[in-house]
């Protein structure tokens, strides 16, 4: 494959990469903030649920 | 009718559980789907005759309005759900989906602007198919604030179920939209009754792109809607049985 053809995109660069790029940021940022936040839940209720034992 | 699997799914102890363990398996499935669909749109798939290069948009655009229509629908059923059965485990997934409608309506809008700007010459017309999709992401923003601004839960899921009836109203008239106005905007070439109107190595990427979207919104809505079963139930023995570090260690996935 010929690169610098493959990343022009016959002339439409400008157009077709922000398009993927944004799609994969968009993606990746809504899988990875559900994911913070479950773990951060389940820290703050083992944390209070091993404090009500002591 | 046995509807025992209907009243287990609408157990939040059950959905939790059965959501921690499908996760992983469509996580993998859309990671390789959206791989596959994207590096076979981007480089296997020929160039467009008429449009060169810049129809390879379509792979992403396509597949990120679909879900955004598709998105309110599942919203209105949970909504349905929610106000019929009282089924927190709707109102959770219901909630789940705002964001993820939102994101897709987004892409949809900026993907179909950098596409319209050296196709039509311009990033933005007011057209109806446009305006419609830009109504929908009004709909979505105004779904997550309504949730953000009624505390009591259940009050926000009943209320939030009747946006989302109401809301559904905009489906038919984005999808429709191209054939009642005249638009800028192609008609469908793929959801119509007749067969598509496009050659199969541009529609196979297309179609498995699409199924990778589908299979990564199921990933994240249940992600999501693992989040808000978990503050929902905080006070519950099941959630406080299961985060005791004795038990997180070989639940966790």
């Amino acid at each position: 494959m010929d690169w610098q053809s493959f990343l022009a995109m016959g002339g439409y660069a400008a157009f077709v990469w922000p398009s993927y790029a944004l799609v994969l940021i968009v993606l990746i940022a809504n899988a990875v903030i559900p994911h913070r936040r479950e773990r951060a839940l389940r820290e703050r209720i083992a944390r209070r649920t091993t404090g009500n034992r002591r | 009718m046995n509807l025992v699997w209907f009243h287990k799914l609408g157990s939040p102890k059950y959905f939790y559980a059965l959501a921690l363990r499908l996760t992983p398996w469509l996580g993998g499935l859309s990671f390789v789907l959206l791989a596959l669909g994207l590096y076979w749109g981007l480089v296997v798939a020929p160039p467009d005759y008429q449009q060169g290069e810049s129809y390879r948009i379509i792979f992403v655009h396509v597949p990120s309005a679909w879900m955004s229509m598709f998105t309110w629908m599942f919203m209105a059923f949970c909504g349905l759900l929610v106000l019929v059965w009282r089924m927190k485990v709707a109102a959770s997934l219901m909630r789940a989906a705002a964001p993820l409608g939102a994101s897709f309506t987004f892409l949809a809008l900026v993907t179909g602007s950098l596409w319209g700007k050296p196709m039509w010459g311009a990033y933005w017309v007011w057209d109806a198919r446009l305006t419609s999709e830009l109504i929908l992401l009004f709909l979505y923003l105004g779904f997550m604030a309504l949730q953000s601004a009624i505390e009591q839960r259940e009050a926000a899921g009943r209320a939030g179920a009747v946006l989302a009836l109401v809301g559904v109203i905009n489906i038919p008239i984005i999808h429709f939209s191209v054939e009642w106005w005249n638009t800028l905007h192609q008609g469908a070439t793929i959801t119509k009754f007749d067969s598509p109107s496009m050659p199969v190595e541009m529609l196979l990427p297309l179609l498995v792109s699409a199924a990778g979207f589908m299979a990564y919104f199921a990933t994240v809505v249940l992600k999501r809607a693992r989040c808000d079963i978990l503050e929902g139930q905080a006070a519950s023995g099941w959630v406080r049985e299961w985060a005791t570090p004795a038990a997180t260690d070989h639940r966790n996935p």
